[in-house]
């Protein structure tokens, strides 16, 4: 799908929701939402998704919705996917009716609290996608760390003082852990490149059994940059191999975009003021710790691509 | 059961006539588990979410093994946690789904957020609960501390006294969830061990009148039904929450006479009355004793003894806690002399929870007392059977003897059963 087509399907997020101006998110599920022609249901983590989108008496959801709590979106899904199946096999829904199902959390409802869910409804293999947005911290507490906060990186929890200096620990790498469930199709992808996001939200849709997407979501408020830049620094972001964009399918990894030329990840932090202390010298060891692990966690990547 | 209550369905059984005959139904020796599971093999829900904890697995077990010899065709889920089986069921249900599962202490203490959001969303799920005291120290046995940590989460709650009222109660319960007035989640509990793991005889209705009885789910709004997409679990601020609660409120109130109405329509089948609360020996008692479940048994049995030696000693078995009758509780408890209440938990700091809804429902009492120129009862709490504390029916009669001396105070909680306070 090119972008005029993705660009004229009927959008199943409506415009209107009160997510901040610069916010990744409307875009993702917009794309992911696009990338099946098949009814869809959605279940959503509490989160600012949840929130902006759903303040009643209004919706933006076109489609069938449900959002139950911060911690079990992927067991509330898969609560909904069985549903489906046993009133298709009772024949109180028509069998040639193929319905798809999607949840969407942050990532403090999937790295942290919703984590025993996720691997929950993965391990029983239901049939159903889940697209985590990363925007690495509790956006919607107001900028809390959460396991997804990379090192660091200020957040109101793990503020820069004059001992410690932003969050001490890189994060958790949600990729490998959800691929150790052996499911069939996980993805990493970003908000700049909703063509690579279509392409994989639609295999992970063609995917039965269970799919993953993360997408890294740019966060204006607590990544501090101005609203206009939410694009640049997602793209940055793979630029720099912060954010490899890569698949796993039936477990083969396949990078879907390699940088033509080495950046260093500095240009990547130097864009956002939770990362502005790191440009202090005294913190030149940090930066250096960053590359050092962009650099591995990189070079691994390529080499499970290569066999 | 109740000598009367026996004679009384005899004679409904008879009346009834071709609505019992052998053929419709069969006695059979089960545990209350397993009863409850056959309540579920009959319902055959569309989705069942099932994770294991004592003493409730048997049900689960039981169901399972239905669900593997294709004697039921429901989905099973099997969770991780009793978090995700409620969250499975509250997606199952929004769905458009007939949904169940079943749990016992921590099990619900753990899934109590999401308690609330399947009434809150107005879900008509059916959950059996199997009671269990909750940690710590931990402990496997009975008390009712489990379902009183969630008695304010707009479900509505039926405790049974023996394995058939659970069974019962368990198909009542479907319909009484889904009444369309009501949407609301029903708990059936019944006393771990002593009910669960107790084989008795119970009457299993023939699987048609079941099925017949408990129909087709037909939710009004559900997720499945893409064609008219609706938002389940939206955010309400200030200007709305308040008043979702309040229609959460009303329905609750409104499912005691709903509970009456399918009540007397289940008679029908079960050939005995679907009450709020059963009467034993109560209207010329003066000595009374309140208790829910297994105990009401017991209480039972030291009543026809001291009816024997002349004394007017009756019971009061709540049966829907939630909601609670004040009304018709307080007009059962009119005129009594002494009220003993007994509570399996705890609710620390603060009235016993049965304790504190009939001293509400007494209250009542107060005005009317002029007009029928009578005292208001002496009433007293007790605390028993902690953890699976045994009782006996020792217990109760000093119970029901001390009332009729005079010989309690009113103000102290009793414990029954407890060893004393240096306890080694």
């Amino acid at each position: 799908m090119n972008l005029k087509q993705l660009a004229n399907k009927p959008q199943r997020f409506a415009p209107g929701h009160r997510s901040c101006s610069g916010c990744g998110f409307p875009q993702i599920v917009r794309t992911v939402l696009a990338s099946t022609d098949n009814p869809v249901v959605v279940a959503n983590a509490t989160g600012c998704l949840e929130v902006t989108s759903t303040i009643y008496p209004f919706t933006s959801w076109k489609v069938p919705y449900i959002h139950s709590a911060f911690e079990n979106a992927a067991a509330t899904i898969t609560g909904v996917e069985s549903a489906y199946k046993a009133l298709q096999k009772k024949g109180k829904l028509p069998k040639d009716k193929k319905i798809k199902f999607v949840a969407f959390g942050g990532d403090g409802g999937t790295y942290d609290i919703g984590l025993q869910s996720l691997s929950g409804a993965l391990e029983r293999g239901h049939d159903f996608l889940y697209v985590l947005y990363d925007n690495e911290a509790y956006m919607n507490t107001n900028i809390q760390r959460s396991s997804s906060t990379p090192l660091g990186a200020t957040t109101t929890t793990t503020p820069d003082g004059t001992i410690h200096h932003g969050k001490e620990e890189w994060k958790k790498d949600i990729m490998k852990i959800v691929e150790a469930h052996h499911i069939p199709y996980l993805a990493q992808a970003s908000v700049h490149n909703l063509i690579d996001l279509s392409m994989k939200a639609e295999k992970a849709f063609n995917t039965e059994g269970p799919s993953f997407i993360v997408v890294l979501q740019p966060c204006t408020l607590g990544w501090k940059f101005p609203t206009d830049m939410t694009i640049d620094i997602a793209k940055l972001a793979v630029e720099t191999k912060f954010w490899p964009l890569y698949e796993i399918e039936n477990g083969k990894y396949k990078i879907n975009y390699k940088p033509a030329k080495d950046v260093p990840v500095t240009e990547y932090l130097k864009t956002q003021g939770r990362f502005k202390h790191l440009f202090r010298p005294e913190n030149k060891g940090i930066l250096e710790q960053i590359q050092k692990t962009v650099n591995e966690r990189w070079n691994d990547i390529v080499k499970k691509c290569e066999g | 059961m109740s000598k009367n209550q026996t004679n009384k369905k005899d004679e409904i059984k008879e009346k009834a006539g071709t609505t019992l005959t052998s053929s419709k139904q069969k006695i059979t020796a089960l545990t209350g588990a397993h009863a409850v599971a056959e309540a579920m093999r009959q319902i055959n829900p569309d989705v069942v979410a099932v994770f294991p904890i004592t003493p409730q697995t048997e049900i689960m077990e039981q169901f399972a093994q239905y669900h593997a010899d294709g004697i039921v065709d429901s989905e099973i889920i099997r969770t991780e946690s009793e978090h995700s089986s409620m969250s499975c069921v509250v997606g199952a249900s929004a769905a458009g789904a007939r949904a169940m599962t079943a749990t016992s202490s921590a099990g619900l203490a753990y899934m109590w957020e999401v308690v609330g959001i399947a009434s809150g969303l107005r879900l008509p799920i059916v959950m059996p609960v199997v009671n269990r005291a909750l940690s710590a120290p931990i402990n496997i046995h009975c008390d009712h501390s489990d379902a009183m940590g969630c008695r304010d989460h707009g479900w509505i709650m039926l405790f049974c006294e023996n394995a058939q009222e659970a069974y019962d109660a368990t198909i009542l319960a479907v319909k009484l969830a889904e009444h369309p007035e009501v949407m609301l989640p029903v708990m059936v509990c019944q006393d771990g061990f002593i009910t669960s793991h107790a084989i008795q005889n119970i009457k299993v209705y023939d699987d048609k009148i079941v099925k017949n009885f408990v129909r087709e789910y037909k939710p009004r709004k559900w997720l499945l039904n893409t064609d008219e997409p609706v938002t389940v679990g939206p955010l309400q601020l200030t200007d709305y929450y308040f008043e979702s609660q309040k229609q959460r409120a009303d329905a609750i109130f409104r499912a005691k006479e709903i509970y009456l109405e399918v009540g007397k329509e289940f008679s029908g089948i079960t050939g005995k009355k679907h009450l709020l609360f059963e009467s034993y020996m109560l209207d010329d008692a003066e000595a009374v004793v309140v208790v829910m479940s297994s105990t009401a048994g017991t209480t039972k049995a030291v009543i026809d003894k001291l009816r024997k030696e002349g004394r007017k000693v009756g019971l009061l078995k709540p049966i829907l806690f939630r909601p609670f009758p004040y009304e018709e509780v307080s007009k059962a408890l009119q005129g009594k002399k002494y009220i003993a209440v007994l509570d399996r938990s705890e609710s620390y700091g603060a009235n016993a929870p049965l304790y504190g809804e009939v001293k509400n429902a007494i209250y009542d009492l107060t005005n009317n007392k002029s007009e029928n120129n009578k005292e208001m009862p002496k009433l007293k709490s007790y605390i028993f059977g902690l953890g699976g504390r045994d009782i006996f029916e020792d217990d109760i009669e000093k119970v029901f003897k001390d009332l009729i001396n005079g010989n309690i105070e009113e103000k102290k909680v009793g414990y029954i059963g407890l060893r004393g306070e240096k306890v080694e």
